[in-house]
């Protein structure tokens, strides 16, 4: 073939392969490695910050890892940890197991109060190669981390009559509220829905509900509108691509997150994490409230997309976005291709076949 | 004797008559009596709540089609007044929550709940008033939101009775109990209890946001479900939205006595009230449930399999459906069917 053939070849095909944004241009220093907490957890933990670990080292990423052992059966989260969390901002964490009905109170919900990560954000979306039953799925859960029904009020008022609080605060409502409207602005989305049950539980709710169209009039640009959350979950399995950002307090934004999570492809890929005003955590976006089952942690079956996905997040939040890219770009291309694949993706791949794959494809 | 009482004792036969005597014979004591000692024949009087926006348009259908099906009821119509009755501090007065203390029986449909303003939602009157603890959706079963023993024991054993009578394998009793550990502990601790009583049927646990994950993955895995106020609004829209809407979704809410007010779950649907465009499905099927608990079950299982064929014949249908007829087209569908 002639040398001009040849030429026009190579052009054609790496055509299709580079798509480089324009160039982000850092602070000198910028590239220096930074520390990140992290806490492997229990149950898949381990397996898929493994998992996070190792795509890490393949890219070269400018971040290191300050390991520590946390189990779920522990009464606190330890001092150390927090110490490390408050030093280096960011963490990645996975599961921590919350024993059922025991005294014990959630250590994630701990962490959650102690950093003051009063806004949890999960992203549940369509995979390109991942058939659900809905397309066009592209939804942002943000729920209020603090208050509301899980306050941790509870009381018994004679033997036999429980009662448990659900506290609303304008502040914390108004604060959520800020945080949904300035991620749509930042991230050019078109709509918020405020989720609520206001018919019901008309004071705690209506002031939900109160705070958020206030802080919906300084965005004129943003169309706003309000859901009861009964419907909100059918609409969801009916027609979810009516959805874009959605702002709900605690315990609504956990079932909805789940549902929207469970429509897009399951909670093994959506990505997400915890923020505040000094701190972050990155987590899996809907763990689900548990840390998967014990035969696919002995069968190493566990699927570390979401958590890679959610790196990939923190590594734009750490301001790395070309190895943002590159790792979600990675990743998708290994779903999309379809070989690789865990069992709660339909396939048979162990983690570690995951990783591998991800690895082979990152450029 | 007056004619009215003749009538009385051609209707519910001789031996009532002599407990009624020459006493006042308006139809609703009469039957109410009759319906004491009632054959399949003699009628029942049952309340019906229309409700508003579509409310009454389905309604009407749901006569339609019992009174072509040949089922024994007469209907004793409430409606929802525009002041509130101060004592019940709500739109519902007080008659008629006594007529459905009377009957024991009664259908409802949507009754708008107006947000954020001061009185008691309609809904939630009506299930506190005539202490209605548990509430039927297919497969699924909610009860009242004070977690307290008492409330957490009966509807826990509703559940596993409803389970064992229709067959059902599983009981799946959703929780948060991570997080709220002593209220959804309370309702755990008593659904284990009630479990013990029914090994045959097997009990697991759920926590509820990894319950709307499978529901929404595979809800071929769920069977009973049995859990507090709170979540149940929320699981049995889903569920509803899930099988095809809740134009679909009959459901029954059931009290001690043997109170039972079935309703359609789903909202008034202002935007096409009077339009005859509403789906008269849900409020047909809870129409049936309630013939079911009145051990009607012929005339039950005659106007459900109507409206199943109606359905599948797929020439009916309404817009939620994915079709185009008025109510009135599907109602006269569902009757030819009968």
């Amino acid at each position: 073939m002639s040398r001009r053939s040849l030429t026009l070849l190579e052009n054609l095909a790496n055509s299709r392969t580079q798509t480089r944004s324009v160039t982000y241009m850092p602070r000198p220093g910028d590239g220096a490695p930074r520390a990140v907490t992290l806490i492997p957890g229990d149950g898949i933990g381990p397996l898929v910050t493994n998992a996070v670990e190792q795509v890490m080292e393949a890219m070269h990423a400018p971040i290191y890892f300050e390991k520590y052992d946390v189990q779920g059966e522990m009464s606190r989260v330890p001092a150390e940890v927090m110490e490390s969390i408050r030093k280096n901002k960011v963490c990645l964490k996975g599961g921590l197991k919350t024993p059922v009905g025991g005294g014990v109170s959630s250590l994630n919900v701990q962490l959650r109060k102690e950093l003051d990560l009063f806004a949890s954000l999960v992203n549940c979306f369509n995979l390109p190669g991942l058939p659900t039953r809905h397309e066009n799925v592209d939804i942002v859960v943000i729920r209020e981390n603090t208050e509301g029904e899980y306050a941790g009020l509870e009381h018994e008022v004679v033997p036999g009559v429980v009662e448990s609080l659900k506290v609303i605060t304008k502040f914390c409502s108004e604060r959520i509220a800020k945080y949904a409207f300035e991620y749509a602005y930042l991230n050019n989305r078109k709509k918020v829905t405020a989720v609520h049950k206001a018919n019901i539980m008309k004071l705690a709710d209506g002031l939900f509900l109160e705070s958020c169209r206030e802080v919906a009039k300084k965005y004129p640009g943003i169309t706003y509108n309000e859901i009861i959350v009964d419907n909100c979950c059918m609409q969801l399995v009916a027609k979810p691509e009516q959805f874009d950002v959605m702002v709900t307090p605690n315990l609504y934004g956990n079932l909805v997150a789940n549902t929207a999570a469970g429509i897009a492809g399951g909670t093994g890929v959506m990505p997400g994490g915890n923020v505040g005003a000094d701190h972050a955590v990155f987590e899996q976006g809907a763990s689900a409230g548990n840390v998967g089952k014990d035969s696919i942690v002995r069968k190493n079956k566990a699927n570390p997309v979401a958590l890679l996905l959610s790196s990939a997040m923190m590594l734009r939040h750490l301001q790395f976005p070309s190895f943002a890219d590159r790792l979600e770009t990675a990743v998708k291309r290994v779903i999309s291709e379809g070989k690789c694949r865990t069992k709660d993706l339909g396939g048979q791949s162990t983690t570690q076949e995951v990783v591998d794959a991800v690895i082979a494809k990152l450029e | 004797m007056t004619m009215a009482a003749n009538l009385a004792r051609r209707l519910i036969g001789n031996r009532s008559a002599q407990i009624l005597g020459t006493a006042n014979s308006t139809s609703t004591a009469a039957t109410s009596a009759a319906r004491t000692f009632c054959s399949s024949t003699t009628p029942i009087t049952a309340t019906l709540f229309p409700g508003d926006g579509i409310g009454p348009e389905i309604a009407e259908s749901v006569k339609k089609v019992f009174t072509t099906a040949g089922v024994p009821i007469n209907w004793e119509e409430h409606y929802v007044s525009t002041e509130i009755d101060p004592r019940t501090q709500s739109f519902l007065t007080w008659e008629s929550l006594e007529s459905v203390r009377r009957n024991k029986v009664g259908l409802k449909g949507p009754m708008a709940t107006p947000i954020g303003k001061g009185h008691r939602s309609l809904n939630l009157t009506l299930r506190k008033e005539l202490n209605l603890y548990a509430s039927v959706v297919r497969g699924v079963v909610e009860s009242l939101k004070i977690i307290t023993r008492q409330a957490s024991l009966r509807v826990a054993e509703y559940a596993f009775h409803y389970a064992k009578t229709h067959g059902r394998e599983r009981v799946s009793a959703i929780h948060k109990a991570n997080i709220m550990q002593k209220t959804d502990g309370l309702f755990l601790k008593c659904c284990r209890e009630v479990a013990e009583k029914y090994p045959e049927i097997t009990c697991e646990e759920v926590v509820i946001d990894n319950c709307c994950m499978m529901l929404v993955k595979n809800p071929a895995l769920f069977d009973v479900l049995v859990m507090p106020n709170l979540y149940g609004d929320i699981i049995s829209d889903l569920c509803a939205g899930l099988v095809g809407g809740l134009g679909l979704t009959p459901s029954c809410n059931i009290g001690e006595d043997g109170v039972a007010l079935a309703e359609a779950v789903h909202g008034s649907a202002p935007d096409i009230a009077g339009k005859n465009l509403a789906n008269p499905t849900a409020l047909l099927l809870s129409g049936v449930m309630m013939l079911r608990h009145l051990k009607l079950n012929e005339q039950a299982e005659q106007i459900h399999s109507a409206i199943i064929n109606a359905i599948a014949e797929g020439k009916y249908r309404r817009a939620d459906l994915g079709g185009s007829s008025t109510t009135t087209d599907f109602t006269k569908a569902i009757c030819d069917h009968l």
